[in-house]
């Protein structure tokens, strides 16, 4: 190797790299220059964005940050959006794997600048701060429903939040579990010890302990939203200290599900309607009905409504009654005197009569954490306080 | 192998082999467009005019690009000095910590503000500085690490930098989601964040941040590094022959580990641009992949930092198109498909390096000019 080489090894690099790189860029420009037909359609479409002018399609973009058939919160999410997208004057845009960086950023751009989209809706919670807000600020016009609990009084008036709470329909899961479970033990893998998990797991428990007060729970958390190895260990686990019935919270409940019924033990799903991969162990788990929602809000859009002139809610949010969440089909685990159960106790949370968080509740060190004679609707702003596990949850909640 | 400075047949051969490369990708692609049953050229036409076809949708590009030219470096300088690293990930996260560690403390003089806590009004171009400074320390120490690990103990650095990207994302999991948490953040745990006077902004009058100009000038700047002086020269020679190296009297212990560090350093600068233009503060979003998307840039520009940048171009071109082909009412592709052809671009272009110097039209003719007639013969053999 002489001392020359080295200089001049870089710069016959540069020039390839360059070259390459360029070689793309003018390459994919002829195609384009070869159509330029479409190209016109596209900023045409583009050009029109800001109101929804009769015989226009109203455009409405949705964005998932993982796939949309995983078997979960992204699936719920996107079955809301297939409810929508028959319905007469609607246009859905859809784009899945969207990590919450500049990315989804872009994507919110990209679907109101070239796709004509005056509708967002970004389905991850990380979406909303900074990035729905941020985009929000440059397009007044367009209105943003974020799927979660953020917006607050002084936000963008554009922007919007829906949400459904789970606590009642987990009661209800808890309650079936505890009646269809032999052992009287319960496992939980959840992914994070923070305020939604541990109600999830807490209205669980409170179900399974208003029929049978015995009844154990082991959590496992681990750690992160997406993690299919440590799910499947963390099952296993589960299986092989006794627990019988599995629930879980996790983004995509699929390998929880599939590794239960591999060991033969039953389980509750979560987010959507699992029961296709556990036809022997399923018996329920909590939906999201996103579509009552969508259609909710399709509805008062076409009737010229805004979340700007006020017309829209900013804040959407309710439980089992407003019909935002309901139960997985029923496995054969469930027998007709649970089923009975099931239906008379839903009818009281439904109107009313009944609450999943009424005192007194302790937690698992035995601390009182709602006091007798205190109860809380599913919407009151305590509960999402919470952070700690309910008596007889055996894992520590920080 | 010929020393010629005016040696066109090799320059060709750089130019084509690639370009070929990246053809013969495209051509794969297409087929396997048409095996799904979607006309490939409108896939090329959709790619192309979301990548490149006009200044606004371009400006999507280079913001993809940006991250992409700083962790491509973490791989491209070591690699230069005969080291396969691939903690680029870690090293940004271990970066973005830093940063907002740094932010807040020069912000609020703590880490965790409480209501009262007033900020300590310092210009923003010293909180800014002083996060890229936390950022590059944090990073670049991260790295050296590895460096020293691989100097002193000889274990193994593609091995344990990767398992050290895994803690650097358990540690940052566990501080915003323990020390430094911030109680609002409920459902999403998150550090503080830090006050928007001192994030970083765009560049005037696009949607580009400052990450790019970084990225720009590291580039740059580790092009000359490594090119253009005595120490990327030494580095350059350990690269080739560590024995030949230490016999002439290189330290290459100290060239490893200041490599390295300069390496994570880039990554780390990389983490603070995630935080301090992007998200604000420090949560498990800022772990979004560019690190190990910056590997493949890496290969892909065989380790120079110059075309680093461009690859990152390129790369961040695709990437910005993967949005069209699942949204573009013709097509309706699954998001797996930029991948595949992230992928496919990636195996070719790393395969074409294996046909360098064996192409015909492209060796010196100078070589004894009698054509051995036996190596036609042998080669059907």
């Amino acid at each position: 190797m002489s001392s020359r080489r080295p200089l001049y090894l870089p710069r016959r690099q540069v020039i390839r790299g360059l070259l390459a790189t360029t070689a793309f860029g003018v390459t994919s420009k002829l195609w384009t220059g070869c159509s330029p037909a479409p190209t016109e359609t596209q900023s045409s479409t583009g050009g029109g964005t800001a109101s929804p002018v009769s015989g226009k399609p109203l455009v409405i973009g949705f964005i998932y940050n993982a796939p949309k058939a995983d078997y979960g919160w992204n699936q719920a999410q996107a079955s809301g959006a297939a409810a929508i997208a028959s319905l007469p004057g609607i246009k859905i845009i859809e784009q899945e794997s969207v990590p919450e960086t500049k990315e989804v950023q872009e994507v919110m751009r990209n679907m109101i600048d070239q796709d004509g989209a005056t509708v967002i809706v970004p389905t991850s919670f990380g979406y909303f701060d900074p990035h729905v807000l941020e985009v929000a600020k440059d397009y007044p016009e367009v209105q943003f429903f974020h799927s979660g609990t953020l917006w607050k009084e002084g936000m963008a008036k554009n922007v919007g939040s829906y949400f459904a709470l789970v606590d009642e329909g987990q009661y209800l899961a808890g309650r079936i579990a505890a009646q269809a479970s032999k052992a009287g033990k319960i496992g939980f893998v959840g992914a994070k010890p923070i305020n939604p998990v541990l109600r999830n797991i807490n209205s669980f428990m409170l179900g399974a302990r208003s029929v049978k007060p015995n009844t154990k729970m082991q959590v496992i958390f681990t750690g992160d939203w997406s993690l299919p190895v440590k799910e499947a260990e963390a099952t296993n686990s589960l299986a092989d200290q006794g627990c019988d019935v599995i629930a879980v919270h996790v983004d995509s409940p699929k390998v929880v599900i599939e590794t239960a019924e591999k060991r033969g033990v039953l389980c509750s799903g979560f987010h959507s309607d699992q029961s296709a991969l556990a036809p022997k162990g399923y018996l329920t788990g909590t939906m999201y009905n996103w579509g009552t929602i969508h259609k909710k809000y399709v509805e008062l859009l076409q009737a010229g409504k805004t979340l700007m002139n006020g017309g829209i809610p900013h804040q959407v949010i309710g439980g089992i009654a407003e019909d935002y969440i309901s139960m997985a089909t029923f496995g054969p685990g469930v027998t007709e005197a649970i089923k009975k159960d099931f239906d008379g106790t839903k009818a009281k949370l439904v109107d009313g009569s009944m609450v999943v968080y009424q005192g007194e509740v302790k937690d698992n060190a035995g601390a009182v954490k709602i006091p007798a004679g205190t109860a809380y609707k599913v919407t009151a702003p305590e509960l999402t306080q919470i952070d700690w596990l309910a008596e007889g949850v055996a894992g520590k909640s920080s | 192998m010929a020393l010629s400075r005016s040696n066109w047949r090799s320059t060709a051969e750089a130019i084509c082999v690639p370009i070929a490369a990246i053809l013969f990708a495209l051509i794969l692609f297409g087929i396997f467009c048409s095996f799904n049953g979607k006309d490939p050229f409108l896939v090329y036409e959709a790619i192309g005019k979301t990548a490149f076809g006009n200044w606004r949708s371009f400006q999507g590009t280079l913001l993809r690009a940006a991250p992409l030219m700083l962790t491509a470096l973490c791989t491209a300088l070591p690699a230069r000095l005969g080291l396969m690293i691939i903690g680029n990930e870690g090293a940004l996260v271990m970066g973005g910590i830093g940063a907002t560690i740094f932010g807040l403390l020069l912000s609020y003089g703590s880490v965790l503000p409480t209501s009262t806590t007033t900020t300590l009004g310092l210009p923003p171009l010293m909180v800014q500085l002083g996060m890229a400074l936390a950022g590059i320390v944090f990073g670049g120490v991260w790295i050296a690490i590895v460096g020293a690990l691989r100097h002193y103990r000889a274990v193994n650095e593609t091995i344990s930098s990767l398992l050290m990207n895994y803690i650097a994302i358990a540690l940052l999991n566990h501080l915003v989601e323990g020390p430094m948490k911030d109680p609002s953040s409920l459902n999403k745990p998150s550090s503080f964040p830090i006050p928007e006077i001192y994030l970083l902004g765009n560049l005037g009058g696009t949607r580009i941040h400052y990450g790019l100009l970084y990225g720009v000038i590291a580039c740059t700047v580790a092009y000359f590094l490594i090119q253009h002086t005595t120490f990327g020269f030494a580095a350059r020679t350990a690269g080739g022959n560590v024995k030949a190296a230490r016999i002439a009297g290189l330290p290459v212990g100290k060239l490893t580990i200041i490599i390295c560090f300069l390496a994570g350093s880039c990554a780390g600068l990389a983490g603070m641009v995630e935080v301090a233009a992007v998200q604000g503060q420090a949560n498990a979003s800022i772990v979004a992949g560019y690190g190990y998307s910056g590997i493949l840039v890496a290969f892909v520009a065989r380790y120079n930092p110059l075309a680093a940048a461009l690859v990152a171009v390129l790369l961040g071109g695709i990437i910005n198109s993967g949005g069209a082909l699942q949204r573009s009412e013709l097509l309706r592709m699954p998001d797996a498909t930029v991948l595949v052809f992230q992928g496919l671009v990636f195996i070719v272009v790393l395969y074409s390096e294996s046909l360098y110097g064996r192409l015909k039209i492209f060796k010196e003719p100078e070589v004894p000019a009698t054509p051995p007639p036996t190596t036609t013969t042998t080669a059907t053999v």
